[in-house]
């Protein structure tokens, strides 16, 4: 019963592990032999970050289950208990909620990255692809987990999405029942909502970034110079001549990136949780009423973009779908922004005026967008949200014309890197 | 260069946001006030004034006896004795002796404050408790400014006594404002059982206990936190050093 010795001549324990499973060689791919670029900077710290508040979400949701009740009676009072009497407890779900928002932030400035140094170009445009995937899976999630304290905000938040498909032609209303189970959010749809929290999205968010990974690991991570490192690679050993090992230089980089976002992350958790009334908001300490509209009922803060388009679109032909259409068509967008950019550069440093214009623009359409989203109606938010809507849609559906015809810089061979 | 400018976007970005609730806050609220759960003895003053006045109507019910007991340095006898009216039993919640039929009494049952001054905020719970006054055409006879037509009773008259609002009051800056409190627009009608000041700091401690049991686990995170921070700091230095280290071989 011979078998085939591993390649890597391991011995004792890990030799029999390699035999049998490959552990040194994930090890090797995935951070030892795993060659980056040089020349990341301060935008590259968001990817490991986002793993970070991943596992921080999954652990710190594991003990919250553990003493939540996922029912329409008594949920608002098992979080008090949460808060009051589980050892540890508030902790646990400070975390988690602050956690919720930090992974936005997190995520929102990772996607920012790819577009500023054209990390969704070729031949990245399955890495994106998952990117998006585990955006739109995560605003899946944020939304059922937001609904579970079964606060007066949880509820009539709950009540506005899910009556988003309401708007659907002639098969909306039912639809609607039948998210819900009743014909109102009601126990039934707590359950449901708590399902799809706690085990089918998270299943599904994981298996994504697995995935995302995977791609990346398999082409290589771009940078912000937007050249390939394996074009040029040292002819004996074959490693790229700009790479270095993700493990040891990028782990114990990216260790500072975590040190300081912890700082910043439990300095919120532990002195101010409730993040000015943005992570927890005021409207959420009062128990679900059906009975009690909240004066105004915002989504969660990182939905506000999103928001703000749905309300910013008027309804016409007696319908208000295409505020629906135009909400979800701006992250539908998102996926095709690979193939929406023909400019034959990828990083901004290379790229022209016009894409510097138009990313800017773009920038702030979408910070004054979520600002507007969390406001009150008003005629200036409306007005200020059309414009907005309409520059975000155009930053993507004109790149095809503008990222062709804008002047473009020289692109360096190797990667700039000032020691 | 270009980092450096990005980091200024986003600082932009972030200052946006913030200006935020800045904005949002429509209301005004005419006494301000700043909550001060740390203070235990005025948290405490504060237990009693609630189990008191309050808890007759008002549950608690998420907050235990013996929790007040152990986060405020109260015996079980003590608590027993002074602040427990409607069980023996110290692990229990705080609820309160209020029927069904308060429903047709007040045309709604007296909300659960265990967390009112997170859903209202402190300060809105200060001056709702300072703002009753006379109103003939209100069923109870009494009104409030921050909560108009509010279906509470002005249950603390006894010591506040009865203030009337006076006509165009309103604006607190009308009549030279050298009282902090200056306030606006009120008269006492009749004198109370305790002094104007007497009854602010009566109010200042029932609010703070307020705070405290709307968080009882505000103390142990604070404490916390900073302990967690000072590692962070020793520890982003040690990674940072580390980093450099690693690095110095990367041309």
């Amino acid at each position: 019963m011979a078998i085939t010795p591993n390649p890597y001549k391991t011995t004792g324990l890990l030799g029999w592990i390699d035999d049998r499973f490959p552990l040194t060689k994930l090890w090797k791919d995935h951070l030892s032999e795993y060659y980056a670029p040089k020349n990341f900077n301060f935008w590259y710290f968001f990817g490991s970050l986002a793993l970070l508040v991943l596992v921080n979400q999954l652990l710190t949701g594991i003990w919250l289950v553990m003493h939540y009740k996922p029912d329409a009676a008594k949920a608002w009072d098992s979080v008090e208990y949460i808060m009051r009497d589980v050892p540890w407890g508030n902790v646990l779900r400070y975390l988690h909620s602050t956690g919720a928002s930090a992974f936005f932030i997190v995520v929102y400035l990772h996607m920012f990255r790819g577009i500023l140094y054209g990390s969704h170009r070729k031949p990245r445009e399955l890495i994106w692809l998952f990117g998006c995937l585990i955006f739109l899976c995560l605003m899946a999630e944020a939304f059922c987990g937001y609904v579970l304290p079964w606060g007066n905000m949880s509820y009539w938040g709950a009540q506005v999405i899910i009556n988003l498909f309401g708007t659907i032609p002639v098969v909306g209303h039912d639809l609607v029942i039948w998210i819900q189970g009743d014909y109102i959010p009601s126990d039934a749809t707590l359950n449901r909502l708590f399902s799809l929290h706690v085990i089918a999205l998270p299943f599904v968010l994981v298996g994504l970034v697995v995935a995302h990974l995977i791609a990346l690991h398999e082409v290589g991570s771009n940078n912000p110079d937007g050249v390939e490192i394996k074009k040029h690679k040292d002819p004996q050993t074959g490693i790229p001549l700009d790479g270095i090992p993700f493990h040891p230089y990028y782990t114990v980089k990216d260790l500072v990136g975590v040190g300081v976002f912890l700082i910043i992350f439990l300095g919120i958790v532990f002195f101010a949780p409730d993040g000015g009334g943005y992570f927890l908001e005021k409207p959420n300490f009062t128990p679900a009423n059906a009975l009690s509209t909240p004066p105004h009922i915002t989504p969660a803060w990182y939905f506000g973009s999103f928001y703000a388009m749905l309300r910013a679109t008027p309804s016409f032909a007696g319908t208000q779908i295409w505020g629906v259409l135009v909400m979800f068509g701006a992250v539908i967008l998102l996926f095709l922004l690979p193939w929406l950019d023909r400019s034959p550069v990828k990083s901004i440093r290379y790229k022209g005026p016009i894409f510097k214009v138009a990313l800017a623009l773009f920038a702030v359409s979408f910070v004054l967008l979520n600002y507007y989203g969390m406001q009150p109606p008003s005629v200036v938010g409306k007005l200020v949200s059309q414009i907005c809507t309409i520059l975000y849609y155009l930053f993507f559906l004109a790149m095809p014309f503008y990222s062709r015809i804008d002047k473009t810089k020289p692109v360096p061979e190797r990667v700039t890197y000032a020691h | 260069m270009r980092t450096k400018y990005s980091f200024r976007a986003l600082l932009a970005a972030a200052l946006l946001l913030l200006a935020g609730p800045a904005l949002a806050e429509g209301e005004v609220l005419p006494y301000p006030f700043k909550a001060d759960p740390d203070n235990i003895a005025s948290v405490q003053r504060g237990a009693r004034n609630f189990m008191n006045y309050c808890s007759g109507c008002h549950s608690m019910r998420n907050l235990r006896y013996n929790r007040i007991g152990s986060d405020l340095g109260i015996s079980d006898e003590l608590l027993k004795a002074k602040l427990m009216f409607t069980t023996d039993k110290v692990s229990d919640h705080i609820v309160s002796a209020m029927p069904e039929e308060a429903k047709a009494w007040f045309g709604k049952q007296p909300p659960d404050l265990t967390v009112e001054t997170r859903y209202r905020g402190a300060d809105w719970v200060y001056n709702y408790l300072l703002t009753f006054y006379v109103d003939p055409k209100r069923p109870l006879g009494t009104n409030n400014l921050v909560l108009p037509n509010a279906s509470m009773p002005d249950v603390l008259w006894e010591l506040q006594g009865l203030q009337v609002l006076k006509e165009g009051g309103g604006d607190e800056h009308a009549e030279g404002g050298h009282d902090e409190h200056e306030g606006p627009q009120f008269e006492l009608a009749t004198k109370g059982t305790m002094s104007p000041d007497e009854y602010r700091d009566f109010v200042a401690d029932t609010t703070n206990f307020m705070v405290y049991a709307a968080e009882p686990g505000r103390a142990m995170r604070i404490s916390v936190g900073i302990k967690v921070i000072l590692f962070l700091l020793l520890f982003t230095v040690l990674a940072y050093l580390t980093k450099r280290e690693f690095w110095k071989d990367v041309h």
